[in-house]
């Protein structure tokens, strides 16, 4: 240096003082797991295609989406959404309406004519599913994309199972169910409908195949003894769900009561409602806290007008339609008990939705199985005891809805796969969830949730037209808009602007930032006001 | 049935962030820019989390971008001339001046004249400085220069003491802060209610062209401001709050939270002026009372021993009250 002191220096020269050597911790991008991600019970990246979601970009959130489920708008209209509940934002204002998003996006692909490729290479190896229902529907799809052929056998006359035969028409229009199942066959797997496989093993062998998916469902009605006169009406509710899709509508009456308090329950007294019942009664014998329904069915039945008697259980059923029901009341454990307080109720006919069973008769001399509260027991990898038959769905032990069997049948694709090549699917380790505290709230706008519109309730009690309409173009922009990206950069540049130093260096569109050690001191302003929680600080290593 | 039930753009994140993909380029801010200009480049010495750092850059990129890229800045003494131009490096990449600690807006007066009479008159002039420079030992040169309506731009950078002396009181330190000459001993611990001077308003009272004041926590706003200032031709103010983390004790990452909180609390009400006339405010978006904003710093912890200082809290609050009726920071 021999510049005289004081005159002038150098722009920009102070590059040569590296003052990253002061730091003692230093910031680290990462990725953390969304929340809604964590609980989709179908594994499905929400937060991954909301992203192109946000930007108008349909396509590519569509296929991101599909890459996990076939079924996007079944699932924007069946789906419980637990990412909902989960969500972040539900801290903030409103959770974000994922389930919406994901309709609107089955809609438009259905609306395009969007199809999924086929795979670019054949396996040569070829998997038999038995069940054409979301979970067998959902293994064939992954299957087929892994390459591999695949046969569907299913014993219905229609493919679709639960989703055809259990879910009432206002909640999921058939043209959506076929539209979806046909981009199936599209890609090359192949359906045989009206046949029952009676030996699992016996079909395997004669039809070659190097492995099997069983998700036969629950399709038999659990009973209760109820004593009944002989022209008592009493029905279960499989059969009458099962009887609104044939040509010979089940016969109810006019005062209508359904036994049980799960969502089938409801579905059956909804449909009830629309069959022209005047009277619709849902006997169930503990609370309303303790119902196992989903609190927005309840609500919506309970708009169209059925009612509920809470805590009642029925004792029998005489001839001339009356119903004897005994109150209940409920102990310091939440178990009802019995309070010889009896009423009378007036019939025509009694549904009971108790829950179902699983016929379990293909299982029939398959050795090395375990059978538990009859259904099959399954390894973590989906697959029986019986080596090469994999099962899932709700024929497996777990939690019975349409996104849960579409979750096993992805999982069980991914080891039917792993299994065929001699090799075990392990799974990547998950991030750490991007909870609430992790975020930085201040940067979102606040913003409603677009909630959807409904039918208005006449026209919802008198057809079978469906009741929750989806969400415009912008609406859905909207709604995709409020997600707040948990724990995944969604290149806010405020890491990249709020740097003291300017020591992170932004990478241009789509590659995110990195750091500059060279110059990052350490303080930690950029993990502070990343609004999302994709920067963390670790201590600098000696 | 009605489907349009929201008729809104809602871009995520608004412009809140500094950038935002689903904004267009041209709408993003200055520092979300590939090709910042990075007027104070790395390699400065301020310490982690400089609240003036940041402060310098975000409104030189902004002066900057507003004249194409042609200022000459001229800096008083203070800790961004310090911690930027120790010899033999310069942290600056635009044409930069310094001469004393009370003389910036003087030395800006005559490279505005200088320029003039030469006829590069496209060139522009930033004068820029700390509290203490500015509020204090810099103030005659400054009401001369603004009463002479010079064309010059002058930004404090207000971080409510002398940091790099050793943290002393200047006249923009708050009521009770602690520093190095206000102890936090006696009667009335910290810095004394009742004293001290509101630059901005004394600017105003010169009626110039342009008076504003704005934060590091909030960059649109301040880029917006710098930009405007750039706009005009004449004495102009602009009066940025940057914490330190050093003087006032704070977590270096909490340097934006805490810039935040004071907007958020009315203690630091951001507002416009013309002649001295106020045209406008930033309104407060979830006001937050002054403890938040109190806590998180050391030099306010003898209000909140083992029992909190009730009264001078009140006193704090009434402070921040008073501001935000009399700017109209909340609707």
């Amino acid at each position: 240096m021999n510049k005289p002191y004081a005159i002038s220096l150098y722009p920009g020269s102070s590059l040569a003082n590296k003052t990253g050597s002061w730091r003692t911790s230093r910031p680290m991008y990462l990725d953390r797991l969304p929340p809604c991600n964590h609980a989709c019970p179908a594994g499905e990246n929400i937060q991954g295609w909301l992203y192109p979601a946000e930007s108008g970009d349909y396509e590519t959130a569509w296929r991101l989406l599909t890459a996990d489920n076939p079924f996007p708008a079944i699932m924007g209209r069946v789906c419980y959404h637990p990412c909902e509940g989960a969500c972040n934002r539900g801290k903030l204002d409103e959770s974000v309406g994922i389930n919406s998003v994901e309709r609107f996006l089955g809609d438009e692909a259905i609306r395009r004519d969007w199809k999924f490729a086929r795979p670019a290479f054949e396996s040569g190896k070829h998997v038999l599913v038995v069940g054409a229902g979301p979970s067998g529907l959902s293994a064939a799809y992954h299957l087929r994309r892994l390459g591999h052929r695949v046969k569907v056998i299913e014993a219905g006359p229609l493919p679709g199972g639960m989703m055809r035969f259990g879910i009432p028409k206002y909640r999921l229009p058939r043209d959506i169910l076929d539209a979806e199942v046909k981009r199936l066959v599209d890609m090359g797997v192949v359906l045989e409908m009206n046949r029952k496989v009676s030996n699992i093993l016996e079909t395997v062998q004669v039809g070659q195949f190097d492995a099997a998916f069983l998700a036969v469902g629950a399709h038999i009605a659990k009973r209760a003894y109820i004593p009944a006169g002989e022209a008592a009406h009493m029905l279960d509710a499989v059969a009458v769900l099962r009887g609104m899709e044939g040509q010979d509508k089940p016969m109810l009456g006019r005062r209508v009561v359904v036994y049980g308090g799960g969502n089938t329950a409801l579905d059956v007294a909804r449909t009830a409602k629309r069959m022209g019942a005047s009277e619709a009664i849902i006997v169930y014998r503990r609370n309303r806290e303790k119902m196992p329904a989903h609190d927005f069915e309840v609500e919506e039945a309970l708009q169209e007008g059925v009612l509920i008697k809470w805590l009642s259980t029925i004792k029998n059923m005489a001839d001339e339609g009356t119903l004897t029901v005994e109150k209940m009341q409920l102990d310091d454990k939440g178990f009802p008990q019995p309070t010889g307080e009896f009423e009378t109720l007036e019939a025509d006919s009694l549904v009971l939705a108790l829950g179902q069973d699983v016929d379990l008769s293909l299982l029939d001399g398959v050795p090395g199985l375990t059978l538990k509260d009859g259904t099959v027991e399954v390894g973590p990898n989906m697959m029986t005891g019986y080596a090469g038959i994999f099962a899932g769905g709700d024929m497996v032990p777990s939690e019975r809805t349409v996104t849960v069997a579409v979750g096993h049948g992805k999982k069980a694709a991914r080891h039917i796969d792993a299994w065929l090549r001699g090799k075990s699917y392990d799974p990547p380790p998950k991030h750490e969830i991007a909870e609430f505290d992790k975020l930085n709230t201040w940067y979102y706008a606040d913003a409603p949730k677009t909630v959807r519109p409904m039918l208005e309730l006449a026209r919802r009690t008198s057809t079978f037209d469906e009741v929750v309409s989806g969400l415009t173009e912008t609406n859905a922009l909207f709604e995709a808009r409020r997600c707040l990206s948990c724990g995944n950069c969604f290149e806010c540049d405020n890491c990249y602007g709020v740097c003291p130093d300017n020591a992170v260096i932004k990478l241009g569109p789509g590659k995110r930032f990195e750091f500059n050690f060279d110059y990052c001191k350490g303080c930690g302003i950029c993990v502070s006001e990343c609004p999302c929680g994709a920067i963390k600080m670790v201590p600098e290593t000696i | 049935m009605p489907n349009e039930l929201q008729e809104v753009k809602f871009y995520q994140t608004g412009t809140f962030t500094v950038g935002n993909r689903l904004l267009e380029e041209n709408e993003r801010a200055v520092q979300a820019n590939m090709r910042r200009t990075n007027s104070l480049n790395s390699g400065h010495r301020a310490c982690q989390g400089c609240g003036e750092a940041l402060g310098a850059r975000y409104a030189i990129d902004a002066a900057m971008r507003a004249t194409d890229n042609k200022i000459v800045a001229v800096n008083a003494t203070g800790c961004l001339e310090v911690f930027s131009t120790p010899y033999p490096e310069s942290s600056w990449q635009i044409p930069w001046i310094h001469s004393l600690f009370g003389n910036a807006a003087a030395v800006a007066s005559g490279v505005a004249a200088a320029l003039r009479v030469t006829g590069r008159t496209s060139t522009r002039v930033v004068a820029q400085g700390g509290d203490g420079g500015t509020t204090d030992i810099g103030f005659g040169c400054l009401s001369g220069m603004f009463e002479r309506n010079d064309d010059v731009l002058y930004i404090c950078y207000d971080n409510e003491a002398y940091m790099n002396t050793g943290v002393q009181r200047s006249s923009a330190t708050p009521p009770t802060a602690r520093t190095a000459t206000t102890m936090a001993v006696g009667k009335e611990p910290g810095n004394v209610f009742g004293t001290g001077k509101n630059v901005p308003l004394i600017a105003m009272a010169h009626f110039i062209p342009y008076v504003a004041t704005a934060s590091v926590a909030n960059l649109r706003d301040l880029e917006f401001k710098v930009t405007k200032a750039m706009s005009i031709h004449g004495a102009r103010y602009v009066h940025i709050h940057v914490p330190c983390p050093l003087g006032w004790g704070s977590a270096p990452a909490d340097t934006i939270k805490l810039a935040r909180l004071a907007v958020e609390t009315g203690l630091f009400p951001l507002f416009e002026a013309e002649h001295g006339e106020i045209t406008g405010s930033t309104k407060i978006r979830r006001k937050v009372p002054v403890e938040d904003y109190l806590r998180l710093q050391k030099r306010f912890a003898h209000l909140f021993g083992a029992k909190p200082d009730e009264a001078r809290l009140a006193r704090v609050q009434a402070n921040a009250d008073r501001n935000i009726a009399k700017f109209g920071l909340m609707d």
